[in-house]
């Protein structure tokens, strides 16, 4: 079966004032229909912009795409047009943002932004519902992210939320136009470690229930453990290691992966998912 | 809820500067050099003459007891008598503020209207050419002094070109009285003579010109820095990421937070307009009341000084009550919290 996000051979860099790093060599990872995949490794190694690259929002310049295909449904993003790359954006394809606190707009209530999105999702999928239909999908999907009162939620600013409540409003903008795939990019990092335990499990319900494909980015072998079963390990821009779940907890070939696994129990530890 | 407890903190605050404003400025005016009353009556009056026009000032008073006075009047609303034109100053007050009010309103209007959108065009596209030109602008008209701007258009508009006049507030002899408002295009409206509105419309529109260019070079230096540091921020990526079209995030997602800053500083903007109206109002024989305080403090007519200065004051403060009103409606935080970001 061929996989629903394919990425083969990704090279990416960047030039700033006159300097070029390459940030990533090569890359390929797949992604199943409605498999969760995680894709971890140490800060800097090249997640978010291999996250960035898939979503087509990397700023180019600095970034410059060399080589490689992201395969999405059998067609390549890289080569798409821009209007049909951006009709996949947030729709077919879309993304839970890490940063509850920033990642959403200060002066518009909830209800406003995530109508403002279902609205111009709808009209690049010409998919025809009226100010009402917006408003009970709205309702809908803070329902499914387990929010006790949508209603009120919906009438609210984000200050007025806490940071646990944010960040399922966060996970809500992503299932709106109902995706195929999800990226979540180190969600709940912000929040503290009980409620970044919850959101997790939220995530993981969501997609299964949902039927899914999940690509979870992260630092953290913990948080892999809890909602993939297939792993790939970065390294400086580099897959240095893939395997299932299971098999690279029991038995890791790289001593980076060794690292990683070593430094599971600091972060996790104390909650018990 | 806290927004309303806001308002009434800031009320009570504005209250306190008032009463402090009295207290300096009835200090510097009895401090400065010079008796009002032999300035008033001129070099060759009496020391009669004298004594008895201090007395009548309560000049010859304890400085405590002449504050009294003075606040007590202020409460009244009674500003005192003019030595320079020998009429209340309630009077001139009330002849000469509407003339620098609808300046001063104009003014502003016109900085915003055009201040706003340089600089969100200079943010949009930031350091191509359009974001050198509204920077070098700003720049410019920061630059340049309001009377050298003045006397330009003066010169231009009215005299090289002679399209608009350079003089007054109505052609001589208009037979109209702005007795509702003050605002000659405002009561031009409530009355139904539009050639009224029309004719004041295009006598304000030079000195109020001059006067806002400094103002709209804030306003777009401002509002570009205002709109740059919005755009990075994480939610209008996430916007993008869910395919919010480019105009929207624009305007819906961007312009509204960054609409604050510029709009706290047109609040403050409105002190340095009142204290720059003078330049405007000598050079376009403007009859307003920034004028008459300039001519006030060169005689020494103190009544007349303290009330200018007061009447500033109390519009100051109320525009800047507005303008936290309007900060309120734009950005919730503020509503929601009870404070300033
Ligand atoms: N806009 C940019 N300009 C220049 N370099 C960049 C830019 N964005 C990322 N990089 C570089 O790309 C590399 C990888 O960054 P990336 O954000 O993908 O790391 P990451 O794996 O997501 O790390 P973290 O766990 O800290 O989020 C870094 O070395 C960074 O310096
Ligand atoms: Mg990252």
């Amino acid at each position: 079966m061929t996989a629903l996000l394919s990425v083969q051979g990704l090279s990416v860099s960047f030039s700033t004032y006159g300097r070029t790093a390459e940030v990533l060599k090569g890359v390929s990872l797949d992604v199943p229909q409605g498999a969760q995949v995680a894709l971890v490794g140490e800060s800097g190694s090249g997640k978010s912009v291999t996250m960035k690259a898939i979503m087509g929002l990397l700023p180019q310049p600095p970034a410059r795409i060399h080589a490689g295909k992201i395969m999405f449904d059998g067609r390549d993003l890289l080569t798409l047009p821009e209007r049909e790359r951006v009709a996949l954006r947030g729709t077919a394809m879309s993304m839970v943002f890490q940063d509850p606190m920033s990642s959403l707009n200060p002066v518009w209530t909830i209800e406003d932004q995530l109508t403002t999105i279902l609205k111009y999702a709808d009209r690049r999928l010409g998919r025809d519902r009226d100010r009402r239909g917006r408003r009970a999908r709205v309702i809908e999907v803070l329902s499914q992210v387990r929010m006790r009162d949508p209603e009120r939620v919906a009438q609210s600013f984000p200050i007025m939320l806490s940071g646990g409540m944010r960040q399922r409003v966060l996970i809500a903008m992503a299932l709106l136009s109902e995706p195929r795939l999800l990226i979540a990019d180190e969600p709940g990092t912000a929040l503290d470690v009980t409620t970044q335990a919850q959101i997790l499990k939220l995530l993981r319900d969501l997609v299964e229930a949902q039927g899914l494909a999940l690509l979870m980015i992260t630092h953290n072998l913990g948080v892999v453990r809890e909602t993939s079963n297939y792993v790939y390990v970065m390294n400086k821009g580099e897959i240095v290691e893939e395997g299932p779940t299971a098999g690279l907890f029991a038995e890791p070939r790289q001593q980076y992966t060794r690292d990683l696994i070593a430094a599971v129990p600091r972060l996790t530890g104390r909650v018990a998912l | 809820m806290e927004f309303l407890a806001f308002l009434a903190r800031r009320l009570a605050w504005s209250l306190l500067v008032l009463v402090g404003l009295s207290v300096v400025i009835f200090v510097i005016a009895r401090v400065v050099p010079g008796d009002p009353a032999r300035m008033a009556l001129g070099p060759r009056a009496s020391a009669e003459q004298v004594t008895e026009l201090q007395e009548k000032l309560g000049l010859n008073l304890p400085l405590y007891q002449q504050y009294g006075l003075f606040i007590g009047g202020l409460a009244r609303g009674e500003l005192g008598q003019s030595l320079l034109t020998e009429r209340s100053v309630n009077e001139d007050i009330r002849t000469t503020f509407p003339a620098t009010l609808e300046l001063v309103l104009t003014t502003v209007f016109i900085a915003f209207l055009f201040g706003v959108p340089l600089g969100v065009a200079a943010a949009r596209w930031k350091d191509s050419w359009p974001d050198n030109l509204v920077r070098a602008f700003a720049i410019v008209a920061a630059v340049m002094p309001t009377f050298f701007i003045a006397l330009l258009l003066q010169v231009l508009a009215g005299y090289v070109l002679q399209i608009l006049p350079t003089t007054g507030r109505l052609p001589t002899g208009t037979d109209f009285e702005a007795n509702i408002t003050g605002l000659l295009i405002v009561d031009g409206l409530l009355k139904g003579q539009f050639n009224i509105v029309f004719e004041a419309m295009r006598h304000l529109l030079l000195p109020a010109l001059a006067l806002s260019l400094a103002t709209m070079g804030q306003m777009a230096r401002i509002t570009r820095a205002s709109m740059i540091d919005v755009s990075r921020q994480d939610y209008m990526e996430a916007a993008r990421a869910f395919g919010v079209p480019d105009r929207i995030r624009l305007f819906k997602y961007q312009l509204r937070p960054a609409f604050v800053p510029p709009l706290t500083i047109m609040g403050l903007e409105f002190a340095s307009l009142i204290g720059g109206a003078f330049v405007v109002e000598l050079i376009f024989s403007w009859p307003g009341m920034a004028a008459y305080g300039i001519r006030a403090i060169t005689q020494k007519d103190l009544n007349a000084i303290m009330g200018v200065v007061m009447v500033s004051g109390v519009f100051f403060v109320l525009v800047n009550l507005l303008i936290d009103v309007l900060v309120g409606l734009v950005d919730p935080r503020i509503r929601i919290r009870g404070r300033r970001a």
